[in-house]
């Protein structure tokens, strides 16, 4: 789950670590009483949205009257920012962040996250702050530090000395920034956050080290044990559809510019279903796995979920029954398909106990169902039927 | 032969009382494997179906023996269930449960690391060596001994697989899911080299997917240690990046964990990939005509 910087930033107060001054505004009136009240020049006028690159759109800017704030507030809320994480479409701006500008000195970059391959806990710091951190990896990767840490042991002081001095710090910074990234550590182990960025992370020519910008994103899995991070869902920054679909406990993901729905039991299967979907000529419109077990009201909402996407054409369910029995399952289709009122072609591969019966009952449905044999000739009749 | 399980393995089912852990504990049993406890804290003394439970681990394996465990405990409970049967000695545990949270699996991995237990998944269908033992979710009824080996991250793309080289009359010496979360306790590089190790075992299938390195350190294992023919897969051509695709290991981050870098890297090794689902079957009875 993602969250807003400035929700982020309510976190890292709450740890200890250190924001600049500021609050969020939903208004042009809101976000000009925040600039009143912060009673400084410059302030900054930052667009929330759930993606990165919001500089580089427009999303931010630095006002020095408050004339400017309320021109740059009325300006950005309501915009509809382009990043290169917001795809072609965009992202509407519905919040705004405004903070006390501060006199920059050096922009860093670090982060906190737990690492697959290692399976510690890894810090990533560099001196090249305020850039794509990607970019600094593929091209100059001896500028990225690397500390793990086992998470059995915890964090230690020695953990802080390596990123303080690998950043080469002032000395009279070093105390405040190793407090810093222990209550960074703690943050990210106790909300179980699979990220946690601060880019850039700067120091000031006060000696201050303060986190400019602020990112974190949630372990799925976890947010069951942290219901204040369950409160900070923007539903409005989700794919409706999307929102639907997890009402059920189905998995979907629209794919923009595919006409094939696919509906398949399993997320490695349902991959696979796709891209095969694609080797055959077709587009696939959305991934959607249904689960091991494939009941038929999970069927049912799943129809119901890709009909609602005028770009279908068809239809292509695969599902691997295995200890589902097919027979079971092809009554289940038949009533959805019924129940939801199916006008265009679906295709069904099933393979499991009870296969030839279940065919047959698809087939002597009355319904426009389309059997397949196998998931090639299953690919092939979805990708013909939606030319068609 | 096969590799971790066979016709020795005594199976404890950690949360056998629940509704999932009851039906497939048996189904297990139906298939063959011998069942001979299970453990429900606050249930011990009461039996399922003549199977007897116990309120921890260590007193299942005392009274009964058990060798292996099979952990169908809830995600806020599981990582505490699975440290609980690497306390106990247990030599080989499988981790069914999906959803639990990836902070608790760190903690577990590196627990592992100074124990002599081995662990299966989390989120994963399970291993079966067919004919012998059952530990997981899979359909037996698919499954045929014989001398192909297969591990790979999803479930039912692990059915598929069986199943198209089963139509071919092809066998399997031992299938299993390692799961799909991004901290497992097996990985392909354990199985690779129990299957390298394995006499059975004459030949090789991998089924990968997006997210992760694991494909491509395989790869770099199988050029180096694996002298039998391995075909593999990857799922996720068509996954766009960010994007968590059901697995919450599957994603593909930034540039990295991608199928086509995947796919580049196994081929790099010598491993024959199979790039249209539909033809797994096929490009194994070819590969493997040499072997089997």
């Amino acid at each position: 789950m993602k969250i807003h910087e400035y929700q982020a930033k309510e976190l890292f107060r709450k740890f200890g670590v250190p924001v600049p001054r500021g609050k969020a505004a939903f208004s042009v009136e809101e976000a000009k009483a925040v600039g009143a009240e912060l009673g400084v020049f410059p302030v900054v006028v930052k667009a929330q949205i759930h993606a990165g690159g919001r500089g580089k759109g427009g999303g931010v800017k630095l006002a020095k009257t408050a004339a400017e704030v309320d021109q740059y507030a009325s300006a950005i809320l309501g915009m509809t920012l382009v990043t290169h994480q917001t795809g072609p479409e965009g992202k509407l701006v519905q919040k705004l962040l405004v903070e006390e500008g501060l006199p920059i000195e050096k922009e860093l970059y670090l982060s906190v996250l737990p690492d697959r391959a290692t399976a510690k806990i890894v810090f990533m710091a560099s001196e090249a702050g305020g850039m794509d951190i990607e970019e600094v990896a593929a091209k100059t990767p001896e500028k990225i530090i690397k500390v793990y840490i086992d998470p059995l042991l915890g964090f230690k002081g020695f953990h802080a000395n390596e990123l303080a001095y690998g950043l080469n710090l002032k000395p009279e910074l070093i105390k405040q920034f190793n407090a810093m990234v222990a209550a960074l550590y703690k943050l990210c182990v106790d909300y179980d956050c699979s990220l946690l960025e601060i880019n850039p992370l700067v120091l000031t020519k006060d000696n201050r080290v303060i986190a400019l910008d602020g990112k974190i994103n949630f372990d799925d899995n976890a947010i069951y044990r942290h219901k204040d991070i369950a409160e900070y869902r923007d539903l409005t920054e989700e794919d409706p559809a999307e929102v639907e679909a997890s009402k059920f406990d189905l998995n979907y993901i629209k794919m923009p510019g595919g006409n094939i729905g696919n509906m398949v039991n399993g997320a490695g299967l349902a991959m696979a279903t796709m891209d095969i979907i694609q080797q055959a000529g077709g587009a696939p419109a959305n991934f959607l796995d249904v689960g091991g077990g494939a009941s038929a009201e999970q069927v049912e909402n799943g129809f119901r979920i890709i009909l609602a996407d005028p770009a279908v054409k068809g239809v292509l369910i695969n599902i691997f029954g295995g200890i589902l029995r097919c027979d079971r399952l092809a009554n289940g289709v038949v009533e959805a398909a019924k129940k939801v009122g199916i006008n265009i072609p679906v295709v069904i591969r099933m393979e499991g106990t009870n296969v030839e019966q279940g065919r047959e009952i698809l087939e002597k449905s009355g319904l426009n169902l389309i059997t397949a044999k196998d998931v090639s000739d299953a690919a092939q009749k979805i990708a013909a039927v939606a030319k068609g | 032969m096969s590799i971790w399980v066979d016709n020795n393995t005594k199976l404890v089912v950690q949360g056998i009382t629940g509704k999932e852990g009851q039906f497939h504990t048996m189904n297990c049993k139906a298939y063959g494997t011998n069942v001979v406890a299970g453990v429900t804290p606050g249930k011990g003394g009461q039996n399922v179906e003549g199977i007897p439970v116990f309120n921890t681990v260590a007193k299942a394996v005392k009274e009964t023996g058990a060798n292996a465990a099979m952990v169908f405990v809830p995600p806020p409970f599981c990582a505490d269930a699975i440290l609980e049967s690497i306390e106990a000695g247990i030599p080989l545990i499988v981790a069914i449960t999906e959803g639990i949270p990836v902070m608790d699996m760190l903690k577990v991995k590196n627990y592992l690391k100074g124990s002599k237990s081995r662990l299966i998944g989390p989120n994963c269908p399970g291993i079966i060596t067919p004919g012998q033992c059952k530990i997981g979710i899979q359909p037996g009824n698919i499954h045929t001994p014989g001398p192909v080996g297969i591990v790979s991250r999803s479930g039912t793309l692990t059915y598929e697989a069986v199943h198209q080289i089963g139509t071919m009359g092809i066998g399997q010496s031992t299938v299993i899911g390692i799961g799909g979360d991004p901290v497992n306790g097996t990985n392909f590089i354990d199985c690779l080299s129990a299957f390298q190790a394995d006499p059975q075992t004459k030949a090789i299938i991998m089924v990968g997917e997006i997210g992760g390195s694991a494909e491509e350190e395989a790869a770099d294992f199988v050029q180096k240690n694996v002298t039998k023919p391995v075909i593999g897969f990857i799922a996720g051509l068509t996954a766009p990046p960010g994007r968590r695709m059901g697995h919450a290991g599957a994603i593909i981050s930034g540039s990295s964990g991608t199928a086509q870098g995947k796919i580049k890297a196994m081929q790099a090794a010598g491993i024959t990939v199979v790039e249209n689902l539909g033809e797994m079957g096929k490009i194994a009875k070819v590969a493997f005509a040499k072997v089997i």
